[in-house]
């Protein structure tokens, strides 16, 4: 990592030997125009400025950072701070990246607009802003998550978009995906596909991230003026990983500043149901991209499991398979059952109620706390709220609350 | 190895368009797939493409998406695959063409792959999801004896046909539409537009046409504008319905039939 001027994707869309655009030469033309937009507008004032006062005036940022004390007071050792993202309208850092993407898809001229879900915050998100501009919009969502986010479901709806089910495969996100994309090959004239993550072929990774690095200046603003100095550790949870990227990109030349990225573990990572892509995979090309994947001795790709449909996902975002190569992030991952705990410990010292996702990284904290000193700062990104969960909480440990 | 593009040129000089099947390996088990490409094969196909079953094959309509998930059911993975080859290729002089993602390939090893290729009698490859940009960081120098046949698609500029053309070995894979694998009903204008165009820019390779073709009469619109064709999903929806096997081959040989200038 020393002297390392970090400056990826590089101009093939490539992190190293990850990213690319593995996908059916239909695709080309589209991803070439949203890239040759997205480099025009990046630095546009106007754009910025629109796209400033959407994420003020609509989506209430910037979130706070707020000081978790009792958390704090509970391990006795580094001061614990939360990023607020859960606090986003639409309640997850989703909605960052869908107002950045319907602002690209109204310069393009594109009038449908698809995305795919999984925990359905994305969908959600994505409703959301076809709703705000008047834009058709069509999210394609795995049956399994269709069953475990049904609020999410009838959330999509409500805001006037079409929820299509996902048959094939797993059911879930990744199975979305392909539907999505398939999708995108068919009608790609008029559409424009608002990927959810840092994952697809590029320009998606670089754009996604772009967008969700508001959640990084912000902490590093904000961490700055509370406490004059750089966190010590930043934990985040990670499917795809736009959360992870978006409050870690901007901390990366700060070599001090230790990335933590919680991946699920499922079952444990010594079963065959977890979705802990980069403690367990390997290197392989998937929905557009070389990255780490979880696969058989086949080359197929894993059925993969979390209780959180959001990180249940075989495949992770070609800048984390970078990072991870290159150690600038340390890998982690917790389990559901590990998840479950966190998700009641946050609410009941804090008052927050966690995304299952976003309590991935919570749960790192019991990790990670003991090896810290009282001088030191955590912050932990609270990617998103838990309200969507209320279901799947209610159906693992209801009985443990009640 | 067959060159495919002199073996479609000398389809061509006996006033035919060159007519290619393409069949899910595996599927509907590995014996009757074996049973039904030599049936294909007799009843006038010119050439098989042997579809390599993968967990997410995006670039493909249900009917494909299903022959897939019914060979991975049947736990057919590549060893099966180069098996299946070994036996057709014994069996006809025709070429045999691999048409697989591109994640199986690479976690089989691209050197045992490529030289299984070969020793098994297959001449061409297709991978629908390595366009131009990834081609040099996916085919190596082991792919040197395989044919790499490249797609274009109506988005395909004129620029990028001619980029293709340069890249492309064997044949140029023209897909008719955007969208992916299966069976349309009808094909508007800008369709043939589009072909003519594709056609009349490829200045080194030969061109197949394919995406959507499911009879005769699809056939016969195209064959001004390519030298040859391929049909998949209508086959394979067949072997779905499980009709007879005089059915498939009166339907593979009206085809051939179409291809007659």
């Amino acid at each position: 990592m020393k002297n390392l001027k970090y400056n990826f994707p590089d101009k093939f869309g490539k992190y190293g030997i990850y990213g690319g655009k593995y996908v059916p030469e239909t695709l080309i033309s589209a991803l070439q125009e949203l890239e040759q937009l997205y480099l025009d507008v990046k630095n546009d004032i106007d754009f910025l400025s629109e796209l400033e006062s959407l994420q003020k005036e609509y989506n209430g940022r910037p979130t706070p950072l707020t000081f978790a004390k009792r958390l704090t007071e509970y391990f006795g050792k580094a001061k614990i701070y939360l990023k607020r993202e859960d606090l986003c309208h639409t309640g997850a850092h989703k909605l960052n990246n869908a107002l950045g993407q319907i602002l690209l898809a109204k310069k393009l001229g594109k009038k449908r607009i698809i995305a795919e879900t999984g925990a359905g915050q994305h969908g959600v998100a994505t409703a959301t802003v076809c709703a705000k501009f008047g834009l058709q919009c069509i999210v394609y969502m795995g049956e399994v998550d269709i069953e475990r986010q049904k609020l999410n479901v009838f959330r999509m709806k409500m805001l006037g978009a079409e929820v299509v089910p996902v048959s094939s495969g797993s059911k879930t996100l990744k199975d979305a995906t392909n539907e999505a994309i398939r999708d995108w090959v068919t009608n790609v004239s008029d559409t424009h596909y608002i990927i959810g993550s840092v994952v697809g072929p590029h320009p998606y990774p670089m754009i996604v991230r772009d967008f969700q690095s508001v959640i990084g200046k912000e902490t590093r603003e904000q961490i700055l003026s509370r406490e004059n100095k750089l966190p010590d550790y930043i934990i985040a949870c990670v499917g795809g990983g736009s959360n992870a990227i978006g409050i870690f990109y901007p901390f990366i030349n700060d070599e001090k500043v230790k990335l933590i990225g919680v991946e699920a573990a499922g079952y444990g990572v010594d079963t065959n149901k977890h979705c802990a892509t980069l403690t367990l995979g390997e290197p392989g090309i998937f929905q557009g991209m070389k990255t780490y994947l979880l696969q058989d001795e086949n080359g197929q790709i894993a059925e993969v499991h979390s209780v959180s449909a959001g990180l249940d996902y075989p495949g992770v975002g070609p800048e984390h398979s970078l990072l991870k190569d290159i150690q600038r992030v340390k890998y982690e991952s917790a389990t559901d059952d590990e998840a479950l705990v966190a998700t009641l410990f946050l609410s009941k010292h804090e008052g927050i109620l966690p995304a299952l996702e976003s309590a991935h990284a919570v749960s790192h904290l019991h990790k990670l706390m003991p090896q810290t000193n009282e001088d030191e700062i955590v912050v932990v990104n609270i990617s998103g709220r838990g309200d969507k969960d209320l279901n799947t909480i209610i159906n693992q440990i209801g009985d443990k609350i009640l | 190895m067959i060159n495919i593009s002199n073996y479609i040129q000398k389809i061509n000089n006996n006033n035919k368009k060159a007519l290619s099947i393409f069949l899910t390996a595996g599927f509907p088990t590995k014996k009757d797939f074996v049973d039904i490409a030599k049936n294909v094969l007799n009843s006038g196909a010119d050439m098989l493409e042997i579809g390599i079953p993968f967990s997410d094959p995006l670039a493909d309509g249900p009917v494909i998406q299903y022959s897939s998930q019914v060979a991975l059911e049947n736990k057919i993975n590549l060893d099966d695959v180069f098996e299946i080859c070994s036996e057709i290729s014994n069996y006809t002089d025709k070429p045999l063409i691999l048409m697989g993602y591109a994640n199986p390939i690479i976690k089989y090893g691209t050197k045992k792959f490529c030289k299984n290729s070969v020793d098994t009698g297959v001449s061409g490859l297709i991978v629908p999801d390595v366009p131009l940009e990834e081609f040099d960081s996916f085919y190596n120098q082991d792919f040197s004896q395989l044919q790499k046949i490249l797609l274009t698609t109506p988005t395909s500029s004129n620029e990028r046909i001619k980029m293709i053309d340069e890249k492309s070995e064997g044949f140029v894979y023209c897909v008719s539409v955007t969208g992916t694998t299966g069976v349309r009903n009808t094909f508007d204008e800008t369709t043939f537009k589009n072909l003519k165009r594709t056609y009349t820019t490829l200045e080194r390779n030969k061109m197949m046409i394919g995406f959507g073709i499911s009879n005769s009469e699809n056939v016969k619109s195209f064959i001004p504008y390519c030298d040859g064709v391929i049909v998949g999903s209508a086959v394979i929806k067949m072997i779905l319905e499980k009709k007879e096997m005089n059915e498939i081959n009166s339907f593979i040989s009206n085809l051939s039939k179409a291809c007659k200038l």
